[in-house]
């Protein structure tokens, strides 16, 4: 195809791939992911607004418009709605397209083509489509910054059928996630903590040629489907997905200071939810806390609660708790820490469940 | 409100009285009709014909309770008979809901489209098989998909190759309302800054439901273009070779690698909006016998007559089969059995979802607990 937009400065060198374990923040960790994925399979693009030249917002996007060319790293005009119906109309031509909405609460101009269309494709034309596009939305507050870039929308998508909506809480979660999202034949939300894009730690990156000869890892879907365990417990379960989940292990630490010791769950998904590993956990500890950014007023923690009631009523030792935003909209920086649930408003929560 | 006129700046070959125009402003799409033999055209007339009678048939059905709703394509055969025919096998279609002449032109089994309308499935024809996508009731949506679609086939070379087997259009039909989403909006403008090989065409049938065009927009459809950078035409979409003409041109344009069309197809929606529909609430009989004088299939009768090229055992042998695919039609909807109620669960995703397996056990379990098994 033909383009007109020229790059003037020089193609910079093209760095390394990493392979094997290798220390990166949890922005890098996408980045990589999303490198191997453009160099493995050219059916996958990159859309969204100052993705290319600039790299994202949040630069997520860095050095892969100069590696893989302005037609697979896409500039799309300012439209979010526009990105997601064209990305709809590319995979129907058989591309795999992974879309950048630039900030949480900038993704509702797409949530018609979202919710209407994305989600629901495969399923009127009975299997016979299939829409592997994956929807990365920065999310989450604690970053200072003004209206409408803090808030925490997955429940609103979470509600849908048809999309799988997933959070990763560290880096290794996070490239790995996203090697999977892309290899799904399903669309994907995939929720990045911002607050925590400049975490560092290893990250296994699986080996993979480039060039000709590049073949596609072969992923599962492990990391779309399942929770993990982030720290095991006895005393009470503490569920948490994204940025929280950060919350829910200073919440441990400082926990078993005190003689107390909390199992921290990380959901990693919240379409679909892992309920066996949740349930399991609270019929050891008795007690189960749900964290997230969220309001909790009709929040994927009332679903966790719902659901461990149901499968979890004669060992539950308390009521499930929920810590979470309020029934607010996001409120405004200088006192958004007292809208997220913190260590202290975790903590009480810890000890409202083994006081009960 | 609305005018009993159409305007002059229309796209006609030929007039309501069905002869041939000769203005010379129209020349360009004179030529690329001119190899449509006589032959060709009553061609079309049996296109068109057949469609009316496949839509009077399934009014006829929702009336009887058949049906669940049905959206008739009454009075706009010309714009999508003649605007279908110019397509190329590869071509690719996306089309809103009421897109039956073009359904037609792609060769899906008109029947199949009536499934949708009785709640058997959402639409289920093989898309790819037809270049034709399925239906798309959120008004505007499909035409974002359509400019993916065509970036889709910009990007895989199928775009100015000179090839005329090889190369690409892709189209999507919409109507008057829709110019007003912020999707159509979006869509030419990716598009535009694409130069994806797109056609818009939006069939303006003047009412979207009870709104007139009065209020939709101030500037006719076909005039948008400019403001995007997207060569806009109008054209009388009751005129079954001037639709053609102009749909060739913008696909050949869009094949060539020349970028978008913008046509505005001005027609009339003789029927109601849906059958839940009443027109008598908001507009005129005068209005309605206006135009059921323009009659689209009526203009080509008449050019076929002025012309010589009218035959009555022709005309009788049309009409034969017209009846013969109502009946079929009416046949296979009667025949068609209630889907197992738990196919509701079957490809909400491709791969499992624990959700849907949880729930579907949990309908299964209280399904087998009646009597007779559940089994329905």
């Amino acid at each position: 195809m033909t383009s007109t937009t020229t790059r003037t400065d020089a193609t910079p060198a093209v760095a390394p791939y990493p392979s094997g374990p290798t220390t990166m923040t949890l922005g890098k960790a996408i980045n990589t992911g999303l490198r191997q994925a453009l160099a493995e399979d050219p059916k996958v693009l990159l859309m969204g607004e100052d993705i290319g030249r600039l790299g994202g917002v949040f630069r997520v996007t860095d050095g892969l418009q100069a590696e893989f060319g302005v037609d697979r790293v896409v500039d799309s005009p300012l439209a979010e709605s526009g990105i997601v119906g064209t990305a709809i109309g590319l995979a129907l031509r058989g591309y795999r397209p992974v879309l950048e909405i630039q900030f949480d609460g900038f993704v509702f101009p797409a949530f018609n083509q979202i919710t209407t269309q994305l989600a629901k494709m495969r399923y009127r034309t009975k299997g016979r489509t299939e829409l592997p596009v994956v929807v990365r939305i920065p999310y989450g507050g604690g970053i200072g910054a003004i209206e409408h870039h803090s808030e925490s929308p997955e429940a609103l998508f979470a509600h849908t059928a048809g999309l799988r909506v997933v959070s990763p809480s560290n880096p290794a979660d996070a490239y790995r996630m996203m090697r999977e999202a892309i290899a799904s034949p399903d669309p994907v939300l995939f929720f990045e903590p911002k607050g925590r894009y400049w975490d560092k730690a290893s990250v296994d990156v699986v080996p993979f040629a480039v060039g000709p000869e590049a073949q596609p890892a072969t992923l599962g879907a492990e990391t779309l489907n399942r929770a993990v365990v982030a720290r095991p417990g006895t005393d009470a379960t503490v569920v948490a997905y994204g940025p929280s989940v950060h919350v829910a292990l200073k919440a441990a630490e400082a926990a078993a200071a005190e003689g107390t010791s909390l199992e921290v769950i990380d959901l990693r998904t919240v379409s679909p939810i892992d309920f066996a590993t949740v349930v399991e956990s609270v019929r050891r500890t008795g007690r189960c806390i749900v964290v997230h950014e969220a309001p909790v007023f009709h929040g994927t923690g009332a679903e966790v609660a719902a659901r461990v009631t149901e499968e979890c009523f004669y060992s539950l030792e308390a009521p499930v708790l929920r810590v979470g935003g309020f029934h607010t909209p996001y409120p405004v920086s200088k006192i958004e820490h007292d809208y997220l649930p913190g260590l202290d408003r975790v903590l009480d929560a810890v000890d409202r469940a083994l006081a009960f | 409100m609305t005018r009993l006129t159409d305007d002059d700046d229309l796209v006609r070959l030929v007039d309501h009285e069905g002869e041939r125009t000769s203005d010379a402003r129209w020349d360009a799409y004179r030529a690329r009709a001119a190899h449509l033999s006589l032959s060709d055209v009553r061609d079309m007339f049996r296109d068109m014909t057949l469609v009316r009678a496949f839509d009077n048939e399934a009014t006829s059905l929702q009336r009887q309770g058949e049906l669940g709703l049905w959206a008739q394509s009454l009075g706009q055969e010309a714009a999508q008979i003649g605007s279908g025919r110019a397509l190329a096998p590869q071509d690719y279609v996306f089309p809103s809901y009421r897109e039956h002449g073009v359904a037609h032109t792609r060769g899906v089994d008109l029947a199949q489209i009536l499934h949708l309308f009785r709640g058997i499935d959402h639409g289920g024809w093989d898309a790819q098989a037809h270049g034709f996508q399925n239906y798309t009731l959120v008004i505007g949506a499909h035409t974002l998909h359509a400019t993916g679609y065509a970036m889709g086939v910009q990007r895989d070379g199928l775009v100015g190759t000179g090839d005329p087997t090889r190369d690409m259009a892709v189209v999507t039909y919409f109507g008057d309302g829709a110019t007003s989403q912020g999707d159509v909006n979006e869509s030419l403008v990716f598009a535009s800054v694409n130069q994806a090989p797109l056609v818009l065409f939006c069939q303006n049938n003047q009412w979207a439901i009870s709104e007139p065009n009065a209020r939709q927009f101030r500037v006719p459809v076909g005039r948008r273009g400019e403001g995007f950078g997207v060569p806009g035409v109008r054209v009388d979409g009751n005129d079954v070779l001037a639709c053609y003409a102009v749909m060739q041109e913008a696909l050949e344009r869009a094949r060539s690698g020349g970028g978008p069309t913008l046509v505005e197809a001005f027609t009339y929606r003789m029927g109601a909006h849906t059958t839940s529909d009443d027109p008598t609430r908001y507009r005129t009989r005068e209005e309605e016998q206006f135009w059921r004088d323009r009659d689209p299939i009526d203009r080509v009768e008449r050019l076929l007559r002025r012309e010589g090229a009218w035959d009555d055992a022709w005309a009788e042998q049309v009409a034969a089969e017209a009846a013969e695919l109502g009946a079929r039609v009416r046949e296979h909807v009667r025949a068609l059995g209630r889907p197992v109620s738990s196919s509701m669960f079957d490809d909400v995703y491709a791969t499992e979802h624990a959700q849907v397996s949880h729930e579907r056990q949990l309908f299964e379990t209280y399904e087998a607990g009646f009597a007779d098994g559940g089994a329905r």
